[in-house]
């Protein structure tokens, strides 16, 4: 169907996004590179010459640094098994019949709206305050001692904060995608007597599979460099240190450019994992 | 509204957003980057007298104190111009000054009198002699008690207080059931926040943050003394969650009534003696930072100061927006309109001078508190750095968030003293390796 | 929905939905509570639900201290103009793709994809020395343009699946007409695809709005929107809750009641080639 000038158009109209974004990717990418093999302190008169592979020694024997790699790894994976088990009950939830379903919906679909930054604020203080928050009142209201959520139980309470955030948008692909069930197809199953179980198993479940893929790609692009949530409430501090958190530390509270633009590498290169592993089911799932 | 409709009204919306981004004014302004602080909250909403004053209009840039330092220090070491007056500290002024970062303050009207800065405001902001960042206000710390719990649990503050009589003091104070807590610390790692707290508690107990050939000393009996003095003081007579409070959290705690005793900043003695926010304003009694007799007490000293960043092009009217917002003339106005105890505290020796003044009655332990921290002779064994709650070198502020970091999940139960002060160390050690200092 | 339901399982789904949604609506509701409540009522225990003395002095107070017209007005700009320049930049290769495939579409899609994985943090300097050197510090249209590339792979790969679902035979048939390319995509392509460009705009207007590390950190008093705004209001001395969630309730509400209109487009509409 395409003739030899369309598709040399086509080249042409793809052309500005590819070059705009290798830019994008390449200068940044090639000034961290360039960093990472100096010294660079700005508080120490700037750039100091060549280091070799030292930063990368340093980043990656520093004792914090395969700490951050689980903590990212557990935040990551946290969200994406909360939000997508939730997602899709709540999609199927929302997919039944009901009164006032559009105002629901938009319930739902609300804290996608807000902020990064204001939802840490509001989650730290507002909620998770061991004296004022809304929480410590409710547990003592039951008699409870409060919980110190973000020092006794700082990732489970970020992992909370970010799912929250990101159910809205997980639930929302699913739901639409759930909307598209051929409702035929439940029936007959309902009738031969296919309990309900069953028939999420069998049915509901394998048609959503393509857009849990979409769902687990696009947020794991996301979750990986979560910031403002940890910068707000924790500060890094009990556990909740995560590879963009470290590199941040580096860059900007050690005001080490070089070790930190080291960090930044590995960064990358972790990405490219989980991008590959990702890939590699999205592959599967996307082909048509 | 239809689809169309709805897509029309974004396109032009987006079109007119799009074009008027080229329309960028540039009306001759300084802008000035500032923490959210009280203080200069206030300073802003005086902005207006400056301009009608000198016609020189001012762009504030209003920052949580994190937020703010990231932003100033990237902008000052790239050279981003994007500040004309950064608000910073006694931490990064010598360092930025010794660099030549800042504009120096060397000449400054006779009229602004720059000999009335406390000498010790003025040496902490100070590189070789000269002045790079005018304080706005001064603080040391000291402790802030509840009067009416101190007479009920049967004790007397003394003037000048020990960590025994303050651990004693805060179990005694502490009642649980009608949620009183006997004492108030900062807990929450950073190190502005709980690192200041046990950088200056540390002095007092003998220990100190590097020997004199930078090794950490994290290992010392001192440091291991300090710590556990202070998780078990606050297991026992502590706010639930004390690990994560900073100096707000605290300060929230201590105006509901929540604290029996409260060591930190001095600036937070207005705010808890002001009726309109504090709940047991008028209960309230100051005494200096506790010691262990080892001849330091455990106070810091901290100015928030006004700099100028070398080759700003409107640096004129910088100084003069400094030499108008750190003068006397402007205590004296927000003396006027909202009388003396809402002054900025702790810059000018004519101020703890004014009688007016004197009767405000934290101002003589404010600076008391003020005159007896040494920044140039900070712990009992010699140190090779400058500062009381910090060490004045670039690497500090990110060795000691980490510290603090684990200090703080120690405090949390998550992690032995011991285990942290071990981390502590290493995480220090390595630090000063990859700078060069050992 | 061809199936009949009784009174009863309705009832209950509507009773269980309900309880859900609240209860995911909640930390919003109370912020907003929270804004009209003084800062003694905010932190009261027990705390107060409705029944309090309605204040809006926390507005007053936000809207004399901030600027927000001018922080807010920027929002619009650098949301509203990033997620436009990315459309127009994207309908033509997310046309090529979807049309013109290749071997290669595949992986260059996930390329773009994988972009994003850059961490901010990393980059910081060198974006803020290129800023400095390009002399575009405090800049919206800097703004504009980085928050544009930062969305492109995801306006390209949603744009791309929409364009899928298109049926090539009413290219074809445009094309015998004698429709030029540019015809093409202006009179029968897009047309077709505005529920598809109005989601991706909607989406992307959303988390260009959101975005808040080179929001923060490339401006100063010019350009700063409404991520600056809520750093100068998070965490100052003193009592804060009230205010706090003033500024809060200021910071997302334009976006909030935008998406509330629109959660019709983004529930058709956010599918990401998922449903086939």
């Amino acid at each position: 169907m395409a003739t030899k000038a369309s598709r040399s158009a086509a080249r042409l109209m793809m052309a500005p996004a590819v070059i705009l974004l290798l830019g994008w990717m390449l200068v940044p990418l090639t000034m961290t590179l360039w960093f990472s093999f100096r010294t660079y302190l700005p508080l120490r008169g700037g750039d100091q010459g060549w280091t070799g592979f030292d930063n990368y020694v340093r980043f990656v024997t520093s004792s914090s640094f395969w700490p951050a790699v689980s903590t990212t790894l557990i935040i990551v994976t946290g969200v994406l098994a909360i939000t997508i088990a939730l997602g899709v009950l709540l999609a199927i939830l929302l997919d039944q019949p009901m009164w006032g379903q559009g105002v629901v919906r938009i319930l739902v679909i609300a804290p996608f709206f807000v902020m990064p930054t204001v939802s840490a604020l509001v989650w730290k203080n507002i909620f998770m305050d061991p004296t004022n928050g809304l929480f410590a009142h409710l547990w003592r209201f039951f008699g409870a001692d409060p919980v110190s959520w973000l020092s006794n139980a700082a990732t489970p309470s970020i992992i909370l904060i970010v799912s929250w955030q990101w159910l809205p948008f997980a639930t929302l692909i699913l739901l639409t995608a759930i909307q598209s069930l051929d409702s035929e197809q439940l029936e007959a199953a309902e009738m031969d007597g296919a309990s309900p179980l069953a028939r999420f198993f069998y049915i509901t479940l394998p048609h959503l599979s393509r857009a849990i893929t979409i769902v687990l790609l696009i947020q794991t692009i996301f979750l990986l460099a979560i910031f403002a949530e940890i910068f707000v409430t924790t500060g890094g501090a009990f556990g909740t240190r995560t590879l963009s958190y470290l590199i941040f530390q580096r860059v900007l509270e050690s005001q080490n450019i070089g070790l930190g633009s080291a960090g930044g590498v590995y960064a990358i290169i972790l990405a490219n994992i989980v991008a590959i592993f990702l890939m590699r089911i999205v592959g599967k799932n996307l082909d048509t | 509204m239809s689809l169309k409709s709805t897509l029309g009204a974004a396109t032009a919306l987006g079109l007119i957003a799009a074009s008027s981004a080229y329309a960028d004014s540039h009306s001759p302004s300084i802008t000035i980057a500032t923490v959210n602080n009280g203080d200069m909250i206030r300073m802003q909403g005086y902005t207006d007298t400056f301009t009608e004053a000198t016609g020189i209009a001012v762009e504030w840039v209003t920052l949580e104190e994190n937020v703010l330092r990231q932003r100033v220090t990237t902008d000052i070491t790239t050279k981003g111009g994007q500040f004309d007056i950064m608000t910073i500290g006694m931490y990064e002024t010598p360092i930025w000054g010794a660099q030549g970062w800042l504009v120096p303050l060397d000449d400054l009207s006779a009229e602004y009198d720059a000999g009335d800065i406390l000498p010790a405001m003025a040496g902490g902001l100070s590189h070789d002699g000269t002045l790079y960042a005018a304080p706005f206000y001064g603080e040391s710390s000291m402790i802030m008690y509840r009067t009416d719990l101190m007479e009920k649990a049967g004790l007397e503050m003394p003037e000048a207080p020990t960590w025994d009589f303050i651990a004693e003091a805060a179990a005694a104070m502490t009642d649980r059931d009608n949620e009183i807590n006997g004492i108030c610390l900062r807990g929450k790692a950073g190190w502005g926040e709980g690192g200041a707290l046990i950088t200056a508690m540390a002095n007092s107990f003998g220990a100190r943050w590097f020997d004199e050939d930078w090794n950490a000393q994290f290992d010392t009996e001192a440091w291991a003394n300090t710590v556990n003095f202070y998780k078990n003081m606050m297991d026992a007579s502590g706010p639930a969650g004390y690990a994560t409070n900073g100096f707000n959290e605290n300060l929230s705690l201590f105006q509901q009534g929540k604290c029996g005793m409260w060591i930190d900043a001095t600036v937070a003695a207005s705010f808890v003696t002001n009726a309109n926010d504090s709940t047991v304003a008028d209960s309230v009694g100051f005494a200096l930072a506790p010691d262990n007799g080892l001849g330091k007490r455990a106070n810091w000293l901290w100015a928030w100061a006004l700099a100028i960043p070398a080759g700003t092009q409107q640096e004129a009217e910088a100084k003069q927006f400094i030499e108008w917002a750190t003068s006397k003339s402007y205590i004296e106005l927000v003396a006027e309109k909202e009388g003396w105890a809402n002054v900025p505290p702790g810059a000018r020796k004519s101020l703890y001078e004014n009688p007016e003044y004197q009767k405000v009655p934290f101002a003589q332990m404010t600076l008391d508190s003020i005159l007896s921290a040494d920044p140039e002779n900070p712990t009992v064994d010699p140190v090779p750095y400058v500062g009381v709650q910090f060490a004045a070198i670039p690497e500090f502020a990110g060795i000691a968030t980490e510290v603090s970091q684990e200090f703080s999940a120690a405090y949390a139960g998550q992690q032995s003293v011991e285990d942290a002060l071990a981390k502590a160390q290493d995480i220090t050690n390595e630090a000063m390796e990859a700078a060069g200092y050992r | 929905m061809a199936r009949s339901v009784t009174t009863q399982r309705k009832t209950i789904n509507t009773t269980i939905a309900w309880i859900i949604g609240l209860l995911i609506f909640f930390p919003i509701l109370w912020t907003i509570l929270t804004s009209f409540k003084t800062e003694a009522q905010a932190i009261n225990d027990p705390p107060l639900f409705l029944f309090f003395d309605w204040t809006t002095e926390n507005y007053a107070t936000v809207m004399e201290r901030s600027n927000y017209a001018r922080f807010l007005w920027n929002s619009i700009v650098i949301a509203g103009g990033s997620t436009l320049l990315g459309i127009i930049i994207a309908v033509p290769a997310a046309w090529s793709m979807a049309f013109v495939p290749s071997k290669r579409t595949k992986d260059i899609l996930l390329w773009m994809l994988s972009t994003k994985m850059l961490p901010a943090v990393g980059v910081l300097y060198p974006i803020y020395l290129l800023c400095i050197r390009l002399g575009v510090l405090d800049n919206r249209v800097a703004l504009v343009i980085i928050l544009m590339l930062i969305n492109l792979p995801i306006i390209v790969w949603m744009l791309y699946t929409y364009f899928r679902e298109i049926p090539g035979e009413i290219l074809e048939a445009a094309r015998m007409d004698g429709a030029t390319l540019k015809e093409e995509i202006l009179y029968v392509l897009t047309p077709m695809a505005i529920p598809g460009i109005a989601s991706t705009l909607l989406l992307n207007f959303i988390l260009a709005w959101n975005e808040a590390f080179w929001t923060l950190n490339l401006t100063a008093a010019q350009a700063a929107p409404l991520t600056a705004f809520i750093a100068s209001y998070s965490s100052p001395e003193g009592l804060f809750y009230a205010k706090l969630s003033a500024a809060s309730t200021m910071a997302i509400a334009p976006i909030l009641i935008l998406g509330w209109f629109s959660q019709k487009q983004l529930v058709r509409g956010l599918t990401f080639g998922a449903v086939k």
